[in-house]
C-alpha cells in the first residue's frame, strides 16, 4: 500500500531530484577514488569501494577516430544515442556553447548550458557546465587508436556535482535511470549507430520502440 | 497476423498479433512461406531458458518472400530468402572475423545486461528466442521483421523448393559447424551423441568431411535408423554400455572426436544427472549434461570435443579432471550461420546434401501447438515439423 508518508518523503527530496537530469547523459562522479596499484584504468570499478563514484566506459568502434570525433563534436547529434537527452542546441561561438535539455523522472526536465573546455581534433573533447545551469557537470570523451584494424577506443567520462548524492542515485535507480547503466547503454548505442548506421531494436512495430514510448510518456 | 506465441511452460498458442513494421533502414519484412520447430524451441517450451515472456512470438528457422524493404536493405520485393537464426550486423569486429553469432550490435543495448551478467559478455541477438538474446519476434508467424537484411538472408533460386533449403536457417549449418569444430581428420572415428536434426546433420557433415567411421548414439529406434541410412554405425544407450562399446569400436583407443548434439536436457539415469534434473525443474538452473559428461570420458586422450548442443547455465559434477588430464580440445558456440549459408546452398544445389529426409510432418501454422507437443512427446516419429502459414488444416500430412 502506497501511503502518504512515502509520497511526502518523495516530495521532500524533490530538490535533489533536480540533479537526476544530470544522471541521464552519462557516467558520473561524486567521489573520485584514488586508483589501485595495478594498470586498470581509473574508471574501472575497484572491489574495495562499496559505492564506486567515478564511472566511465570504454567501447571499441570499428571506425576511424576522425569520423567518430566529427560526429560527437556536433553536439546536436548526441540525443540520437543518449537516451535521456531530449535535445541539444548549439549556440556556436568560440567557446562552443550548447544548451542541453535532459529528461528527469516524473516528466520534468533539467536545463544546462555547457562550454567546450578542451578540443583536440580527432582525439579529445571536454565540456563543462556554466553558471546558471540546473546542475554542475563536466564531461570528456577521448578517441584513441585500437590495435591493428580494430578501430578506435572511445572512452566517455561524465562527472557531476550531485546534490542528494546517494539519495539522488537511489531515486535514479527507482526510475531505471541509473547513471552507470545509462552510460553503458548510451555508448553501446553510439557504437551501433557508427558501425551499422542504426540503433538495434527488437520492437515489432514503430509504436513499440523506446523512442516512441518515451515521447508518449513525455 | 497469426503467430505462435509463448505463454508459459508447455503452453504455446497461435494468436492474432499486430503485423510487424519496418523500423530501421536496413530492415525487411518477410511473408513466411515455411518455418520449422527447432529442438531448441523445445527448451523454451519446457521453460528451461530464462528471459522468455508471455506473448513472445517464437521461431528462428524460417524463410519467405520479401514484401517490404527499408531504404538501406539490399533485398528486393518478391525475392525468396532463407534467414539465419543469428542476427548479425556485418560491421562490428566479430562479424568482420566471421564470428557472426558474437555480433556486438544486434542485441539492443538495454537487453545486453542480462547475458553480460550471466556469461561475462553480452550475446548477439537471435530470432524468436529469449530476451537475453534480444527478444526479437520470431518466424513462426505470417510475417516477420528482419533486421540487417543486407547481411543475413540468402536469396534462393526459384528451382529449389522450400523444403530443400529451409534448414539453412539453423540446423544444417549447426550440424556442419558441429562437425567442423571436431576438426575431423581422414582416419578419424567420430562419435555423435543425439540423433535429432542437428545430430543427424552433424553425422552427414562428418562423413562428407572424410571421417572413416561415424558412430551415432541415441535411444529412439527410428532416429537411429535415420543415422544408419546416412552411413553411421549406431549405439542404443538404453541397451548398451556406451563407453565400453566405443572403446571396442575404436580398437581400444577411444574415439578421436566427440560431438554433443544433445544439450541441456540430456536424458540419462546416472545419479548426477537425476540430481541436475531436479535442480533444473525447480529452477535452480543446473543444466543436465549427461551426454557431454559421457562424451568427455569416451573421447581419446588428446581428442576433440565439439558442443553444438545448447546449454544456458551451470552444470554440476563436470569432469574437469578428465578434460585437463586427457588434454582435450573443446569448441562450442551458437552457429556462425552467415559463414555457411552460401557454401551449403551450393552443396544442396549440386546434390551433395539432401535435408528433406528429416521432415516427418507438415502442419498449418494454425496447428503449431500440436506440433510442439508431438515433437516433444513423440520424438521417435516426429523428427522434424515444418509449419506452413498458407496450408489448410485438412491438407496437413
Amino acid at each position: 500500500m502506497k501511503n502518504n508518508r512515502e509520497i511526502s518523503m518523495a516530495g521532500s527530496v524533490a530538490a535533489a531530484g533536480v540533479a537526476l537530469g544530470a544522471l541521464a547523459f552519462g557516467a558520473f562522479l561524486s567521489r573520485r577514488h584514488d586508483g589501485g596499484s595495478d594498470d586498470a584504468p581509473k574508471n574501472a570499478r575497484r572491489k574495495n569501494h562499496g559505492e564506486h563514484a567515478l564511472v566511465g566506459r570504454t567501447v571499441t568502434i570499428r571506425k576511424p577516430a576522425a569520423e567518430l570525433y566529427a560526429y560527437w563534436r556536433d553536439f546536436g547529434n548526441l540525443p540520437e544515442f543518449m537516451e535521456n537527452v531530449e535535445r541539444i542546441t548549439e549556440e556556436g561561438g568560440t567557446k562552443g556553447r550548447a544548451n542541453w535539455t535532459i529528461k528527469a523522472p516524473a516528466g520534468t526536465t533539467v536545463d544546462l548550458t555547457t562550454e567546450v573546455t578542451d578540443d583536440v581534433e580527432n582525439n579529445r573533447i571536454a565540456w563543462a557546465s556554466v553558471e546558471g545551469s540546473d546542475i554542475e557537470t563536466t564531461g570528456e570523451v577521448t578517441f584513441t587508436e585500437a590495435p591493428g584494424d580494430r578501430g578506435t577506443r572511445v572512452s566517455l567520462r561524465i562527472e557531476y556535482d550531485a546534490p542528494g548524492g546517494a539519495i539522488g542515485r537511489g531515486i535514479a535507480k527507482a526510475f531505471l535511470r541509473e547513471p552507470e547503466v545509462q552510460a553503458r547503454h548510451d555508448l553501446k548505442r553510439f557504437k551501433m549507430l557508427m558501425e551499422t548506421g542504426e540503433i538495434a531494436t527488437s520492437a515489432h512495430r514503430k509504436s513499440e520502440t523506446r523512442k516512441a514510448k518515451q515521447q508518449e510518456n513525455g | 497476423m497469426r503467430a505462435l506465441t509463448w505463454h508459459g511452460t508447455h503452453d504455446v498458442r497461435v494468436d492474432t498479433v499486430p503485423d510487424p513494421e519496418i523500423i530501421n533502414p536496413r530492415d525487411a519484412i518477410l511473408k513466411i512461406t515455411s518455418t520449422a520447430i527447432c529442438g531448441s524451441d523445445l527448451h523454451l517450451y519446457d521453460g528451461v531458458i530464462p528471459g522468455v515472456l508471455p506473448g513472445d512470438v517464437l521461431g528462428h528457422e524460417f524463410m519467405g518472400e520479401v514484401v517490404e524493404t527499408g531504404k538501406d536493405s539490399t533485398l528486393k520485393k518478391g525475392q525468396r530468402v532463407v534467414v539465419p537464426f543469428t542476427i548479425s550486423c556485418g560491421g562490428c569486429f566479430h562479424c568482420q572475423i566471421k564470428q557472426y553469432s558474437a555480433c556486438e550490435n544486434s542485441n539492443p543495448a538495454e537487453k545486453q545486461d542480462m547475458s553480460a551478467t550471466l556469461y561475462g559478455h553480452p550475446m548477439a541477438a537471435l530470432f524468436g528466442y529469449s530476451h537475453l538474446t534480444g527478444g526479437y519476434s520470431g518466424g513462426q508467424a505470417e510475417y516477420v521483421r528482419v533486421p540487417f537484411s543486407d547481411v543475413g538472408p540468402i536469396v534462393i533460386p526459384d528451382h529449389l523448393e522450400d523444403e530443400k533449403v529451409l534448414f539453412l536457417s539453423d540446423i544444417l549449418p549447426t550440424g556442419w559447424m558441429g562437425a567442423e569444430n571436431a576438426d575431423i581428420q581422414p582416419d578419424d572415428t567420430v562419435a555423435v551423441w543425439g540423433c535429432g536434426p542437428v545430430g543427424l546433420f552433424a553425422i552427414q557433415s562428418a562423413i562428407i568431411m572424410g571421417a572413416s567411421k561415424v558412430i551415432a548414439i541415441d535411444h529412439y529406434p527410428h532416429r537411429l535408423e535415420l543415422a544408419k541410412k546416412l552411413g553411421a554405425e549406431v549405439i542404443n544407450f538404453k541397451t548398451t554400455e556406451v563407453r565400453e562399446a566405443l572403446m571396442e569400436m575404436s580398437g581400444g583407443i577411444g574415439v578421436d572426436a566427440v560431438i554433443d548434439a544433445v544439450g541441456m536436457e540430456s536424458h540419462g539415469f546416472a545419479v548426477d544427472n537425476m540430481l541436475d534434473m531436479v535442480k533444473q525443474t525447480v529452477g535452480m538452473g543446473a543444466d543436465r549434461a549427461a551426454a557431454l559428461k559421457q562424451a568427455i570420458l569416451a573421447v581419446r586422450t588428446g581428442g576433440r570435443v565439439s558442443i553444438p548442443g545448447v546449454y544456458g547455465g551451470m552444470t554440476d559434477k563436470f569432469p574437469l579432471g578428465a578434460l585437463m588430464e586427457k588434454g582435450l580440445q573443446v569448441r562450442a558456440g551458437q552457429t556462425h550461420v552467415q559463414r555457411y549459408t552460401k557454401p551449403l546452398l551450393d552443396k544442396i544445389e549440386d546434390g551433395t546434401i539432401d535435408t528433406t529426409f528429416l521432415i516427418s510432418h507438415r502442419l498449418p501454422l494454425e496447428d503449431a501447438a500440436r506440433g510442439y507437443k508431438n515433437f516433444r512427446e513423440e520424438q521417435d516419429s516426429w523428427t522434424k515439423v515444418v509449419l506452413k502459414p498458407g496450408l489448410e488444416m485438412e491438407k496437413a500430412a
